[in-house]
Order: structure tokens, then C-alpha cells, then sequence
């Protein structure tokens, strides 16, 4: 129950949920709801893992991973953005397709031993005492990717003027159309950024994090985890980043709850210790925590009067009144 | 060069056409999953030939395929009611799973004492299962109508914690010594089979076909029922329409959404009732592979037709049932996937009319 190991743990864990939150935040940012993250996340997860498996290198494999999960993202807006398809189906059927062609193409991969990417330390800042544990020390390159990714796409969105584009497209795209905007293309580019993010999660998963490739249990729901970090992130990179970091650390936390033989110091005995099967109790936390993530959401929501961009799940049709 | 123009439909939908793309999105779904397969080295027409013969190929293939469609219809009504007010409920496979505990309890504590006539057994199951259901559908109903929280995410959630739950119980408290299942039901809580009565029909012999396929069926009467004649339907079809009008017009839709919830919930719980005491006779670990995500396919390619569950059911039972054999595994669920998207890409046919046009020949 050291809290250095929990955080360190999170922080790993959490990356993987950072990059699907982040990627399905620029995505929903230009007012596409693409509900297909655990589809492109295991398709990512596959495809990097096969990759790195055929050709011994597991950068290429993380190439590959984004390709793939951008490719599957853009079916989502093929038929959004020019069928108009209903948003939430067509991303239902998107983690349908994209978890039955991980099953067919990842047959016989797991058991496969690949060249993974390995923990390195950032030095000088893993000196640091506590923070340097915790972030900087014995990480994957991966998780020091994210720390870069989290400024970059708040200062992307926030400050740039693609960014504005990027939120115009999703709160009013009329008006943006009629700046002379392309709504189409651009919706089209930011769905792939999402799915190519979702992909690297996953891939981030079967070739860093936790090694391997074990069908629908790679990814058990962490896709559907990070939608939920989008309403508790509000849309913002900052908040989503904390969200992820903090929900690996919480669910690592609770699943170490079951070695110790005695809670709070000492002073109870610890029931998951003496009863094993209370493990299942345990495994719910994440969905649990999920749901409350929301709640708490919902709640900042209502009082800054923040919230989704205005658009979001709407087909943006030229020449016809909509928003 | 023609050049392909889309214009909006304006006339009426014909009445075959969604038909037609239902059929033709299927069609598709299996050429490319047939495809794909050839590109990774198998023999589609090989497959494809199994899949029917495993699923269709004799009566008792098919009272197989039945059993797994029974299911299927129930988690699809289910689907479908609540689609038909756009509340995404993709939560059936964790109601399944608690309506099947709720039932299971039925025989476990035992809630009724041992001895009573079966009949009363089964009806206690069956009304357990359907509040077991019904309780994991108010849970997400109540936190949409009363704090806006996106049902998609909070149903899909209670999925997991569903399975969590049931395996406390069966490898806690009610395991049958020391496995990973509970002992079997005593036989006054297992639904008729056909099997039953071979001994007066001998061709029967054999058929694990078992009473839930009529509740199925009942319950498909009764939805349709509801969606199309009833005020309620009417109510959710209006909200689901047009929310905006709906309250114009004094609905109370908080209300509804937690009403309709527990009904799709309650549908799927006995669908998880029909398993568990139709088939498996026992609670144990992993009773659906996927029902009731499947269940959301079945509704969609159904068009939210109540009748139109049936037959899309049974298509999609032959899938589970030949697919459980057939390498590699994941091709029924590739499959499925092909299917729901051509399903949802084909609307654009009933949205627009489609037109080749030749460019006229400017005369000079």
C-alpha cells in the first residue's frame, strides 16, 4: 500500500486512458460523437501488437496502431458527416466492427512475446524526491509522451486559430461554414486525430503498459471509461488529463486493497484479507467510479453552465437551417 | 461522366425498400466477412456451407437455433423500446444478468417452499427476473431523468458490475461446493422442453427447444401492443420523435424515462430468467456470450419493428450457434459488426433518393 507505488501505477494506467480521453475530446470538439473508442482501442491494440510481432519493431507497431485506429474512425465519419447517419448507432457499430476484425486478425497472437517499449527514467527530473518517483522514473516513453500532449492540445484548442476552428465546427458550424470554414474536411480530420489517438492507446496498452495481446480483455472497457472522462474533463485536455492520472491511481489503489490484513493503520481488520471472493466487490470500483465521475461532471457542469459543444451529435447539412 | 447527385427524399418511404436494405446491408455484411475470411486463408463457400448446415440443416439444429433466438428476441424488444425513445440502452446484458440472479433466487434462498407446483415456481421466477431487470434499468433511468447523466456510459458500466456481482454469488455464497457455479435448479424450476415429451412424440426426442421461446413470443405481442396501440406507446413515440413538442404537450418525460428503462430492463431480465431456467438450469459464470449487445443490432437491422425482432433473431441465433465452432473466433462478432454498420450506412438510401445524371451537352 505504498502511496508512491499506487500513483506510479496510475500514472502508467492512466496514460492510456489520457490518450483515448484527449482524442475523443478533439473529436467531440468538432461536434462528432464517435462512441467507437473501445472498437479503434482494441483494433490499436492488435495492430500494433501484430506489427511489432512481424517486424521487431514496436515503434513501427505504435505507427501502425494509429493508422488502423484512424482508418476505423474515418468509416465512423464517412457515414456520420456525409450519410448523417445517427451519431450513437454508427459509434456503437464502430466498437462492434472494430472488436470483431481485433478477434479474426489477432488469432494466435496471444502467447506471442514481442520487443516491447521498455520503462526508461527522464533524467534529471527522476531526482526530484516523491514528484520524481512518481513521474519521472522508470516510466515508458509513452507516459512522457502524454505530459507533452496534455499543453500541446489545451494550447492547440485554447489559443491557436485552427483551434477556434476546430470549436467553432462544434458549437455553430453554420457560422463557421459561412467564415468559409470547410465543416466537412475539418470534421473529417479531427475524427481521424480521435480514432489515431484511440489506436495509440490501445497500442499503448499491448506494447508498454501491460504487455500483450488477450482479445476483448486487453482493453476491458477502457474505451468506455474514457467517454466518461470526457463529460468529467468538460472537454478541457487540463482536466482530462487529471481525471485519467487519478482514476489509474484510484482503481490501482482499490485493487491493492486485498493484500493488507488490516486497514486504516491497524485499526480494522481488513474483510477483503479474510474473505478473497470480496475481490469481486472490488473489481466493480472502476465502473463505479466511472459513474460517479459523471455525476460529479454533471454537477460542475450545471453550475458554470459549461457543457458539451453546442453541435455535438448533430449532422451539420449545408444549405439547410440548423444551428 | 454521370455524376451521382443525392436529393432529399420528400414523397413517402416506399414500404419494401427498408426491407430491401435490411436484406441487402446483410447480404453485404456476409461478402466482405466472407472476403476477409478468403484473405486470411480459409474457404468462405466452406464456412458459409457449415453455418447453414449447423444451424438449419435438421429439425434438431434448428430447436438449437431457437433456443439461442429466444433470448435474443426478448434483450432485442428490449432494445427496441427504449430506442424508440431514443434512450440508448445498451445496459440489456447486465439487466440479463441480474434477472437471471433475481430468479436463480427464486430456487437459492428459496423464496418459495419446496414442494410448490411448478407452475407457481415458474411464474415466481419469471417475476423475479423481471424486477431483477427492471431494478438495473431504474438505476441509469433515474440518474438521466433526474440528474442528466448520459445513459450510454452508465448502462454500459453497470454491465460490468452486473457479471461482478453475480460471480460474488456464485463463487461466495451459493457455489456448489467450491465450483464456480451454483448446483443445479431442482426440476420444478425448469421451464418445458420439447425433449419432455418425447416419450409421446418420439420425434421430440432430443429437442432442448423450452417454453421461453413462448414467452418470447408473448412478449413481442404485447410490446407491439404497447408501441402501436396503446397510449403509453403513443407517449413514447412522441417523446422519442420530438421531445420538444412532447413537453409542449404536458408529457411528463422524466417520468417516462425512468418508466421505460425499468420495462426494457424487465424484458431483458427475463430473457435471463428464460436461460437460466430454459437452458442452463443453474447460475453460472458467463451465461450470455453477448446477448445483450446483440440485442442492440437485432433491434436496429429489426428497424424498430416489433415483429421483425423474430426472424432477425433467429438469423442471429444461427450466427451464435455455428459461430461457437467455427475458427477464427471472432468471426460471428466480425460479422455482427459488418452487419449493424451496412445497416446504418444503407439509411442514407431512405433518407435520399440517389441519381445517376448525365451532364447535359452544352449546344454551342
Amino acid at each position: 500500500m505504498d502511496p508512491i507505488i499506487i500513483f506510479h501505477a496510475g500514472i502508467a494506467t492512466g496514460t492510456i486512458l489520457l490518450f483515448a480521453t484527449i482524442g475523443e475530446i478533439i473529436t467531440e470538439r468538432a461536434g462528432i460523437l464517435n462512441l467507437g473508442v473501445e472498437g479503434m482501442m482494441l483494433i490499436g491494440a492488435m495492430t500494433g501488437f501484430s506489427t511489432a510481432l512481424s517486424t521487431g519493431n514496436p515503434w513501427l507497431g505504435l505507427v501502425a496502431a494509429m493508422l488502423a485506429g484512424g482508418l476505423l474512425s474515418l468509416l465512423h465519419g464517412l457515414v456520420t458527416i456525409h450519410f448523417q447517419a445517427d451519431q450513437v448507432v454508427s459509434g456503437l457499430s464502430l466498437t462492434f466492427l472494430g472488436t470483431g476484425l481485433a478477434l479474426v486478425f489477432g488469432e494466435g497472437l496471444s502467447g506471442a512475446n514481442v520487443n516491447t517499449i521498455g520503462a526508461i527514467d527522464l533524467l534529471p527530473l527522476s531526482y526530484i524526491p516523491v514528484i520524481g518517483p512518481i513521474f519521472f522514473e522508470n516510466h515508458s516513453p509513452l507516459v512522457y509522451l502524454g505530459y507533452l500532449l496534455i499543453p500541446a492540445t489545451w494550447y492547440y484548442i485554447y489559443r491557436t486559430r485552427p483551434g477556434m476552428h476546430l470549436r467553432a465546427i462544434g458549437e455553430k458550424p453554420a457560422a463557421a461554414d459561412a467564415l468559409g470554414i470547410n465543416v466537412y474536411r475539418l470534421r473529417y480530420f479531427y475524427t481521424f486525430m480521435g480514432g489515431c489517438l484511440a489506436g495509440l492507446a490501445g497500442a499503448t496498452i499491448s506494447l508498454s503498459v501491460s504487455p500483450g495481446w488477450y482479445s476483448t480483455l486487453t482493453t476491458s472497457g477502457k474505451g468506455w471509461i474514457a467517454i466518461g472522462l470526457v463529460i468529467f474533463a468538460q472537454w478541457n485536455p487540463m482536466r482530462a488529463a487529471v481525471g485519467s492520472y487519478l482514476f489509474g491511481a484510484l482503481e490501482r489503489g482499490i485493487l491493492d486493497l486485498q493484500a493488507p490484513e488490516t486497514l486504516f493503520f491497524g485499526l480494522i481488520a481488513n474483510p477483503v484479507f479474510s474473505n478473497p471472493n470480496l475481490i469481486f466487490f472490488l473489481k466493480m470500483a472502476p465502473y463505479l467510479l466511472t459513474i460517479f465521475a459523471l455525476l460529479v461532471g454533471a454537477r460542475a457542469a450545471s453550475k458554470q453552465r459549461l457543457g458539451a459543444p453546442a453541435a455535438l451529435g448533430l449532422p451539420y447539412i449545408r444549405g439547410e437551417r440548423g444551428l | 461522366m454521370p455524376t451521382v447527385i443525392f436529393e432529399k427524399r420528400v414523397d413517402d418511404i416506399p414500404k419494401w425498400l427498408p426491407f430491401v436494405t435490411s436484406m441487402g446491408s446483410v447480404v453485404i455484411a456476409f461478402v466482405i466477412s466472407g472476403f476477409i475470411l478468403w484473405l486470411l486463408g480459409g474457404q468462405p463457400f466452406v464456412v458459409g456451407q457449415y453455418f447453414f448446415e449447423a444451424s438449419f440443416g435438421s429439425w434438431a439444429v434448428f430447436s438449437d437455433t431457437m433456443v439461442k433466438a429466444t433470448p435474443l428476441i426478448l434483450v432485442g424488444l428490449a432494445c427496441t423500446v427504449a430506442f424508440k425513445m431514443k434512450l440508448w440502452n445498451i445496459g440489456a446484458e447486465g439487466q440479463f444478468y441480474l434477472g437471471a440472479f433475481a430468479a436463480s433466487l427464486v430456487v437459492l434462498v428459496p423464496l418459495v417452499p419446496a414442494g410448490t407446483p411448478k407452475p407457481i415456481v415458474l411464474l415466481v421466477m419469471m417475476i423475479m427476473g423481471m424486477l431483477g431487470g427492471a431494478l438495473w434499468g431504474l438505476i441509469p433511468g433515474y440518474l438521466k431523468a433526474y440528474f442528466n447523466i448520459n445513459e450510454i456510459i452508465t448502462t454500459l458500466m453497470l454491465n460490468y458490475v452486473a457479471i461482478q456481482w453475480n460471480n460474488f454469488w456464485i463463487f461466495n455464497s451459493f457455489s456448489d461446493a467450491g465450483f464456480q457455479m451454483t448446483p443445479s435448479f431442482d426440476k420444478s424450476a425448469w421451464l418445458p422442453r420439447l425433449a419432455d415429451y418425447a416419450r409421446q412424440y418420439r420425434f421430440l426426442s432430443g429437442m432442448t427447444l423450452h417454453l421461453g421461446v413462448v414467452i418470447a413470443l408473448v412478449a413481442t405481442v404485447v410490446v407491439w401492443w404497447i408501441l402501436a396501440r396503446s397510449r403509453w406507446g403513443y407517449e413514447i413515440n412522441l417523446i422519442g420523435d420530438n421531445p420538444l413538442a412532447a413537453r409542449y404537450a404536458g408529457l411528463n418525460i422524466k417520468q417516462n424515462i425512468v418508466l421505460v428503462m425499468m420495462f426494457s430492463g424487465a424484458l431483458a431480465g427475463l430473457a435471463g430468467m428464460a436461460e437460466v431456467s430454459g437452458v442452463v438450469h443453474r447460475l453460472q459464470e458467463r451465461i450470455s456470450p453477448g446477448y445483450g449487445f446483440t440485442g442492440i443490432i437485432i433491434a436496429w437491422l429489426a428497424k424498430l419493428n416489433p415483429f421483425a425482432v423474430i426472424p432477425v433473431s433467429i438469423l442471429f441465433g444461427a450466427l451464435i450457434l455455428a459461430g461457437r465452432e467455427i475458427q477464427p473466433s471472432g468471426l460471428a462478432n466480425m460479422l455482427q459488426g459488418f452487419i449493424l454498420f451496412m445497416v446504418i450506412s444503407s439509411d442514407v438510401l431512405l433518407r435520399y433518393k440517389i441519381k445517376l445524371v448525365r451532364p447535359t451537352v452544352q449546344e454551342a
